[in-house]
């Protein structure tokens, strides 16, 4: 079985336990932040794992690679505290279950692109932008075999994803890739972030879709125009696991033209986007869930946003109409940099 | 040429009525596991005046008639059992009124429900009627015929509660209406001239109607979908009834499937929230997921899957796709909310022994007073063999919902032979009496409600 790498000793001798007094959703000063932490390494029954609303943020906030939020998860699973109600653990832990056929494994020779569980997206990706980069596969029947299975961090659930990643990648390494770029950061952040941490071997490289834009569209430079708008970016939860690439977000806005408001909901103190807040058992989260949403969507508007840009398909699902009802216009950041070349979005 | 097609020509003109083969083909099969039953004439009228020719010319003929709606019960209700003239009424698809103010609408009985909704849309967006969730094509006599029930059973009942007035043909011939419409003061209440109730789910085994007013209710904005799961199946009855003690949605539906596995096991209760601003959707789930079902979410026995889905068809129909060559056929009947786990129990098991994916739903009527529950079951139409195992398992079903002291829905003739043979005799034999009266000749969709002792 997996271990999660977590050296306790670093947090005994962390000067700031950033991890959890920086967290948006608990209120904690260093001193307590010390304690409870000593609580759940010691397999005691910290609050904190009854309230940690599962942002993923503590993971980037730790400055020394230690994953919290990762061991946070995995004592819920331990100390049966999950986050959700029972049946919607149930519902999405089987719904990652593929069951229309094995996938068509076909060579790729170069680099590959995977939708992960989203090849209802193909459409996304027929640009200039992605020309040369074989799709692993765009049957929405198969997808669940590309599916990174990251998403059960947000149900306590360190052991399916253990016991089903190995699968996935070895169906991924089937077809012969050696670097893949993941539109979805989820998959990206499990490849090396998770992974690693829990060592689990990835016999492919893994490119960020970010990194992978901005290369592009450096090529494509000359067929630019500056689009002039002024964006929002709505991080996603596992873009915390990838805080090196966060970086590529300024690099391509102000390579296609736009200018990224100054808000507060931005950069290292984004707001995540609600979807597993909603349906989580501690009372009140959903008027919570409610609340940071409004909160954020006020946010980029008072900031005077004209898009909202976003990462992930499941921010977007959620986000997606309360931003346009607001008058902000919602994309994809891959939409966006193909406005900037010209093309057309539908 | 027969003097009965010439007959039939003579009313509808030669474009509308049919004897040829390829035609009477597409009547003599319906969409479920059905044997075919081939009609001798097809006739399509316009009016209530060819309608009513049609009828006196079968009279004297002796000639069986069975009308036809959008063809959508699945069910084999309007084939022709013994032959005879089917008479298509989906020409007879005129709005007649509209009358926004006192919330009622007068068509046609042929009329589409989905050309009633897009109309609706379209005209008096304030408005909606109750549509089933069945193919738009299905029709409101059809719908009629069979007590059938819509998106808005929850506040308001069955949609044969929901009919002002209605022009029927005998099947004697004579046109006859009831409700306010028969002392000629408009189509706006059904009430308080006596109750004759002869034709709503009858199956046109008693009149052929020919124009009904329906009652119109207030159409919302915005309309969203929000699910709540469960695993216990158990407590899906008292969910409901939480839920409809608060009494603001539109419409509660409770289901379980076993594909795609995401439901399997699972119970989904999805609850319809409307209204004319955000704030009287938030006000409404405010009652509904922090009153009424908090303690579920606390506890952890229930969640929020789900909000704001767009509304989907019944899971009913995506059935069809479990088995290849896209067939299905349901059983559905009228249960108390109470029994759902046992429905679902006893539906999984049948759907286990036939090696069908089981797929189940109730859609609550009224305020918990009731539930259409049904049990589909997938079939691939080129495969006589599933086709086999699914009508034997809607016999079972059938048998079952008997055993549970449930009321089949829209029973196939197997089906009503279940529930007649356990009728109480007087009520049988006024049946029987009434079937005489209306229809001495017996030539009203003969083989349906037939009281054989
Ligand atoms: C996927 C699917 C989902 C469904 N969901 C629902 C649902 O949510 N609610 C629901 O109620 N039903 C549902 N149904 C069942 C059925 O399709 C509908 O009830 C439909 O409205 C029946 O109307 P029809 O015009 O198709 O009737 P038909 O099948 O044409 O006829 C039904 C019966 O009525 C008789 N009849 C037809 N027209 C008249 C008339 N003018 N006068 C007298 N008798 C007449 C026929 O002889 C027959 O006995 C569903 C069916 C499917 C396939
Ligand atoms: S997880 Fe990181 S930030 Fe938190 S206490 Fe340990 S070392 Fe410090
Ligand atoms: S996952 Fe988020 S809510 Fe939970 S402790 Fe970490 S930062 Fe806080």
């Amino acid at each position: 079985m997996y271990e999660l790498k977590f050296d306790e000793d670093m947090c005994f001798a962390c000067g700031t336990h950033d991890c959890l007094v920086k967290c948006q959703h608990l209120d904690l000063d260093e001193d307590m932040a010390r304690i409870e932490l000593e609580k759940f390494i010691n397999s005691e029954d910290p609050w904190v794992l009854h309230d940690c609303v599962t942002c993923y943020a503590c993971e980037e906030y730790c400055p020394n690679g230690n994953h919290p939020f990762y061991l946070i998860v995995q004592k819920q699973e331990e100390l049966n505290i999950p986050p959700l109600p029972e049946p919607l653990i149930k519902q999405g832990v089987q719904l990652g279950i593929p069951f229309r056929g094995e996938p068509e494994i076909k060579e790729i020779n170069g680099t590959a692109l995977n939708m992960g569980a989203f090849s209802v997206l193909t459409n996304r990706v027929q640009s200039r932008l992605f020309e040369g980069l074989t799709i692993m596969s765009d049957d929405p029947r198969k997808m669940f075999h590309y599916f990174c299975q990251l998403m059960y961090l947000h149900y306590a659930k360190t052991s399916v994803i253990n016991e089903r990643l190995e699968k996935i990648i070895a169906t991924i390494a089937a077809h012969k890739v050696k670097k893949v770029v993941h539109f979805h950061d989820e998959c990206y952040g499990t490849y090396t972030s998770y992974a690693p941490a829990f060592g689990i071997d990835v016999p492919f490289e893994s490119i960020h879709l970010f990194e992978y834009l901005y290369n592009k569209l450096e090529e494509l430079k000359s067929d630019i125009t500056p689009l002039n708008y002024k964006v929002a970016y709505q991080r996603p939860c596992s873009s915390r696991l990838s805080p090196d690439k966060h970086l590529f977000v300024d690099k391509i806005f102000s390579l296609i033209g736009v200018e990224p408001v100054d808000r507060e909901y931005v950069d290292e103190n984004a707001m995540c986007c609600g979807a597993t807040i909603l349906g989580q058992r501690k009372e009140g989260r959903r008027q919570y869930c409610n609340e940071i949403q409004k909160n954020n969507i006020e946010d980029m508007k008072n900031a005077g946003a004209q898009i909202c840009v976003f990462n992930c398909p499941a921010c977007m699902q959620t986000l997606g109409k309360p931003v346009g009802k607001s008058g902000i216009m919602p994309l994809f950041m891959s939409d966006l940099c193909r406005l900037a070349i010209g093309e057309k979005v539908v | 040429m027969s003097s009965i097609y010439q007959a039939l020509i003579e009313i509808v003109g030669e474009d509308y009525a049919s004897n040829r083969q390829e035609e009477l083909f597409t009547y003599s099969k319906d969409l479920g596991t059905s044997e075919s039953k081939w009609p001798e004439y097809v006739v399509a009228p316009k009016t209530t005046e060819e309608v009513q020719k049609i009828v006196r010319l079968a009279n004297e003929e002796k000639i069986a008639i069975v009308p036809l709606g959008g063809g959508m019960t699945l069910a084999g209700l309007a084939l022709p059992l013994k032959g005879g003239i089917t008479i298509d009424m989906k020409r007879m698809e005129k709005i007649i009124e509209v009358n926004e103010p006192g919330r009622y609408m007068v068509v046609e009985a042929g009329i589409s429900q989905g050309k009633i909704t897009s109309y609706l849309h379209k005209h008096h967006p304030h408005l909606m009627h109750s549509e089933p969730g069945a193919p738009p094509a299905a029709t409101v006599g059809g719908n009629l015929a069979i007590h059938g029930q819509g998106d808005l059973a929850h506040p308001y009942g069955f949609n044969s509660d929901m009919v002002n007035g209605l022009e029927v043909i005998l099947p004697t011939g004579e046109i006859a209406r009831f409700g306010s419409c028969a002392i000629d003061a408009g189509w706006y209440t059904m009430h308080p001239l006596p109750d004759l109730g002869l034709f709503l789910g009858w199956n046109g085994t008693t009149g052929i109607m020919t124009k009904v007013s329906l009652r119109l209710f207030p159409h919302k904005q915005i309309r969203k979908m929000d699910l709540f799961a469960v695993e216990n199946e158990a407590l899906v009855p008292e969910i409901l009834y939480e839920l409809t003690h608060v009494g603001l949605s539109e419409d509660l539906v409770a289901f379980s499937s076993e594909i795609p596995p995401m439901m399997n096991k699972l119970h989904s209760i999805s609850i319809v929230i409307t209204g004319d601003s955000e704030e009287e959707i938030e006000f409404k789930r405010h009652l509904f997921f922090d009153v009424k079902l908090s303690k579920y979410i606390r506890s952890g026995v229930g969640g929020i899957a789900a909000v704001s889905q767009d509304r989907q068809r019944p899971q009913i129909s995506k059935s069809a796709d479990w088995k290849k060559g896209g067939g299905f056929e349901y059983v559905g009947a009228i249960m108390p909310v109470s029994a759902y786990p046992e429905c679902y129990r006893r539906g999984a098991e049948i759907s286990a022994r036939h090696d069908i994916p089981y797929t189940v739903l109730g859609r609550v009527i009224g305020s918990s007073h009731g539930m259409m529950f049904s049990w589909s079951y997938a079939f691939n139409r080129a495969d006589p063999e599933t086709v086999r195992h699914a009508r034997e398992a809607l016999h079972e079903t059938d048998e079952q919902v008997m055993e549970m002291n449930g009321a089949i829905w829209k029973p196939a003739v197997f089906g009503q032979k279940l529930m007649m043979d356990r009728m109480d005799t007087n009520t049988l034999q006024l049946m029987k009496k009434v079937k005489n009266l209306l229809d001495p000749n017996g030539i009203m969709n003969p083989g349906n409600w037939e009281v054989i002792q």
